[in-house]
């Protein structure tokens, strides 16, 4: 039998490089997404716009605004007079946040009495106006400081561990190895039945001596290797052209990528099972996609989602394999920090191509 | 030229884009369309029937050449041309999710019929397809001959000069196919010119004008009289052969005498060299019970005249292919046998309690109108779909029992082309001997082989899905027969290639069956069943009759139809099957 699935594989992978098309579906998002990504989906905040109502006029108060107006995050500063002003600047977004100082900001500052701040932020650009905000409390905290100069007696210092210069590229490269290897091995394996259904070889298929389940082996071969290959490429680009550092193991990437690979190829099979035409197909890799890569930690954080999103999160794949690759490339995640996740991994896919073999082999006994 | 001509052509040639240099979809093509008769455009797939169509319709533009259709250039007058001229294409566009009437209506305002004047021509369309009764129902849900005659009536709204008809009689059975002429003819005699697009010899034959189309060119244009005419004499038929036909029309093929030649049941029919009225002595060598009787010459046997003959009747294929030896404990009266084969689809039941044997060696043929039970039945032999009750064995072998092992016994062929069109011939050849279990020296050497014998070898980097149409046949047929199947399945391998293809499909076909291959077909072609030995006539469902063909061409032979076609018999057994059904149903009901 192990002749007859090389047999399929070998012309699964003829068929996919037969037509420059093709090499493009695969290439083009590879090439695109290598050059875009890391610059369009930037996490870091600059070119921002700050606005300030200062109603004190006292010393503390101005030394304040400088210190805000001097940070590098903010370009612009804006100076408001008046309560309308603060609403409309959000209102139009005209700056991301908007910082009041009471009128007896200075006063209490100098009697050393307990003063708040208040802080308006927009929070239709949550993403970036809660990394803002961050900004603002670390300045007026280390004002404040400064200012009764004595530490306070517990503080909650946070150090940003595992990327120290906060460099947005080493967090979004590790994930993009995830985000390419999902394209290429749902679109390879979805598409592979449909096209065989809209051209009219699948029964060519069917009447041969090979079971669903060989058929099936036979079609996600070629997605896991096409994933393996895609996310190998972006694994070099990110540490020789982008310089992210690589701290664990390749194998355990590799290994990774081919669980991963393998329970997507279990999800791109069940999408073709039920797809007549690759049209079909190719709207159910996308109704896949988006909410996988929503829901998989790489856009917001997993902790921060609903109960219900967390579970959703937790049968992703896509979760899983950002969390490893994220791991063996910044925190030299060895088996034991992986484990869970290759398990979790293994289990998914096991449950996929299960419900695909299934489905196909309904459909084949029909 | 005729002044009242619906269309004139002269000199018109079409190349599309991505041909080569060398070949052309219409090569300086005459036509002129008259008014009051139907004017047929004949020609196997491939010929430019289409294209022709697609630049009367004024949706192509040729590349050279003058063309008027109702007196209007069809490119720079489109507008015009369209409310005046009605095309039906090969898939008319029906929505399937609408009624009958939806359909209607849209099409009426498509093409902006008044409210006033659509109630009256929706009352003659409907009277005139037959379709009153169906007007609730969606389009999806008819049958393939009440959607072809509902594509018409939405054709027709609007009341054309000319009507465009690109294969109506594709996927329609005979019945439909002949109401459908006749609603036709009824058009035409009323004054409207119609063209009428057709692969089937048989429907040209009937035309009163003909074009007659082959790679482009018009091979032939005038009435199909004058062909016949000219052929007349020279089609003979070879009754009371004592040995075997199969043998023997391999044996007068190869006679330089004969020009073609197609086995009729028990008879063999042979068209002679020109000049000739009997064959060589040596053609009935060794017969010497055979009679020779001189018949109406067809169409088919001009196309087949025109082209420069039929193929020579030997098939180097099957010189490759080793006799089958059948496994001890199969029994060779049954290496596929179905018992009381059942297939049921919710509360409609595709096939009802069929049960028939096929002995080694014969070609047994499942023949019936569309949707009536034919393709359930064969593709639950083949294993393609799984029987409600009853059993499928080939070789005894029951597909329910071992799917896998049952299906390396077959030998499969689809109706449609159904190879990976973006490999290579080499490559499909690879892939479906190593899905069979062919490796290393012996796939290598089948490869080679089955390409030299199919002459595919000069095509070898060629991708599938670019061979001419016979190469794709042929290409088919190796690739079903690269394990050596001792049966095989060919599902209307034949439709739509042109008929020298067909004859040198049948060679082969032929020439396996000596070998001990079993074959089971199912075909449109009425001709193409009297090839089989036996035939089986599925009709909702069940299997109304069975046997060899002209065993089913006498059960309807009366005074006034003494020597029934095939087509006949088709036809007129399925009629007495309606009939018992209605005396049956008046009984119970009474």
């Amino acid at each position: 039998m192990w002749n007859r699935i090389v047999a399929l594989i070998a012309k699964e992978l003829q068929q996919l490089f037969s037509t420059r098309r093709n090499i493009m579906l695969l290439l083009t998002p590879l090439v695109l997404q290598l050059a875009i990504f890391p610059f369009a989906t930037t996490l870091e905040l600059r070119n921002a716009t700050l606005s300030i109502l200062n109603e004190d006029s006292g010393a503390a108060s101005v030394e304040l605004v400088q210190r805000m107006a001097a940070a590098s995050a903010f370009t612009e500063v804006l100076s408001l007079y008046s309560e309308e002003d603060l609403e409309r600047v959000i209102d139009r977004q005209d700056a991301l946040l908007a910082i009041r100082i009471p009128p007896d900001f200075s006063r209490k500052v100098l009697a050393g009495e307990p003063v708040s701040l208040q802080a308006v932020i927009d929070g239709r650009r949550s993403n970036s106006a809660q990394i803002a905000y961050s900004y603002i409390q670390q300045i007026t905290n280390d004002f404040a400081e400064e200012r009764t100069g004595q530490v306070a007696p517990a503080k909650l210092i946070v150090r940003n561990l595992y990327n120290p210069n906060l460099d947005y590229r080493w967090f979004v490269l590790p994930s993009l190895v995830a985000i390419i290897a999902t394209v290429g091995c749902l679109l390879v394996t979805s598409l592979s039945l449909a096209r065989e259904r809209e051209e009219g070889t699948f029964d060519q298929l069917l009447v041969t001596p090979l079971t669903p389940a060989y058929i099936m082996l036979g079609k996600a071969v070629p997605g896991i290797l096409v994933a393996m290959a895609q996310g190998g490429i972006i694994s070099l680009a990110a540490v020789w052209l982008y310089g992210v550092p690589f701290t664990g193991t390749v194998w355990l990437l590799m290994l990774a990528t081919f669980a991963y690979a393998l329970a997507l190829s279990g999800v791109g099979l069940l999408l073709s099972a039920i797809s007549n035409s690759q049209q079909q197909a190719f709207l159910g890799v996308f109704c896949f996609m988006v909410p996988s890569v929503v829901l998989s930690g790489y856009l917001a954080p997993v902790e921060n989602m609903p109960t219900v999103l967390r579970w959703i999160s937790a049968i992703n794949p896509l979760t899983h394999f950002i969390e490893m690759a994220k791991g063996i490339f910044l925190k030299s995640y060895g088996l034991a920090e992986t484990q869970t996740s290759l398990l979790a991994l293994f289990g998914i896919a096991v449950v996929t191509l299960l419900v695909a073999h299934w489905v196909f082999w309904k459909q084949t006994k029909s | 030229m005729d002044a009242s001509a619906a269309v004139r052509i002269k000199g018109l040639t079409h190349r599309y884009p991505e041909q080569k240099r060398d070949e052309q979809a219409l090569a300086d093509v005459d036509l002129t369309v008259r008014p009051g008769i139907i004017t047929g455009l004949a020609g196997p797939d491939g010929a430019g029937k289409t294209t022709l169509m697609r630049v009367m319709a004024g949706l192509l533009k040729a590349t050279k050449g003058e063309i008027e259709v109702v007196g209007l250039d069809p490119v720079r007058q489109a507008d015009a041309l369209h409310l005046r001229v009605g095309y039906m294409p090969q898939k008319f566009g029906l929505y399937e999710d609408l009624t009958v009437m939806e359909n209607l209506v849209l099409y009426a305002d498509l093409r902006g019929v008044g409210a006033e004047e659509r109630k009256a021509q929706f009352e003659r369309l409907l009277d005139f397809t037959d379709l009153h009764r169906f007007t609730k129902r969606l389009a999806g849900k008819l049958s393939g001959g009440m959607k072809q005659k509902l594509g018409l009536a939405c054709t027709l709204i609007g009341t054309p000069e000319l009507l465009l008809l690109d294969e109506p009689g594709v996927g329609v059975d005979p019945i439909s196919r002949r109401d459908l002429w006749r609603m036709v003819q009824s058009l035409a005699q009323g004054g409207m010119a119609v063209v009428w697009a057709t692969a089937y010899l048989d429907e040209a034959e009937l035309c009163d004008d003909l074009c007659l189309m082959n790679e482009g060119r018009v091979i032939f244009s005038g009435a199909p009289r004058e062909q016949k005419e000219r052929m007349q004499g020279r089609c003979i038929q070879v009754r009371d052969i004592a040995g075997n036909r199969r043998h023997f029309l391999r044996h007068a093929l190869g006679s330089p005498s004969v020009v073609d030649g197609v086995i009729q049941g028990e008879s063999v029919r042979l068209v002679l060299k020109e000049g000739l009225s009997e064959p060589d002595p040596g053609v009935l060598e060794g017969e010497p019970t055979a009679r020779v009787v001189t018949v109406e010459p067809r169409l088919e046997d001009a196309f087949i005249d025109l082209v420069g003959g039929g193929p020579d009747g030997h098939s180097v294929l099957a010189d490759t292919m080793p006799l089958v030896d059948l496994p001890s404990g199969v029994d060779p009266q049954a290496v596929i046998r179905a018992h009381e084969l059942t297939r049921t689809f919710g509360d409609f039941t595709a096939t009802d309690h069929v049960t028939f044997d096929v002995k080694k060696g014969e070609i047994f043929g499942l023949l019936g109108p569309n949707g009536a039970g034919k393709s359930t039945t064969f593709r639950m032999m083949c294993g393609l779909l799984t029987p409600t009750s009853g059993d499928a064995e080939v070789m005894g072998i029951d597909f329910k029992r071992s799917a896998s092992e049952a299906r390396q016994k077959l030998g499969y062929m689809a109706q449609k082309f159904s190879l990976y069109g973006n490999l290579s011939v080499e490559r499909n050849l690879i892939f479906f001997s190593g899905i069979y279990g062919l490796k290393g020296r012996a796939q290598a050497d089948k490869v080679a082989q089955m390409m030299d014998s199919f002459d595919l070898t000069r095509y070898r980097r060629t991708n599938a899905g670019e061979l001419p149409l016979g190469f794709k046949q042929r290409l088919s047929l190796a690739c079903a027969l690269m394990h050596e199947p001792p049966l095989i399945f060919l599902d209307e391998p034949t439709s739509g290639v042109d008929p020298v293809t067909r004859r040198e499909f049948w060679v082969h076909i032929n020439a396996l069956v000596d070998k001990g291959v079993t074959v089971m077909v199912t075909t449109h072609f009425m001709d193409e069943a009297e090839y089989c030995d036996r035939i089986a006539l599925i009709y909702r469902g069940r299997m109304i009759a069975a046997g060899p063909p002209d065993q089913l061409k006498k059960a309807v032979a009366s005074e006034d139809l003494p020597d029934p076609t095939f087509e006949d018999a088709f036809i007129g057994l399925i009629q007495r099957d309606d009939q018992a059904r209605e005396v049956a149903e008046k009984d119970k009901a009474a």
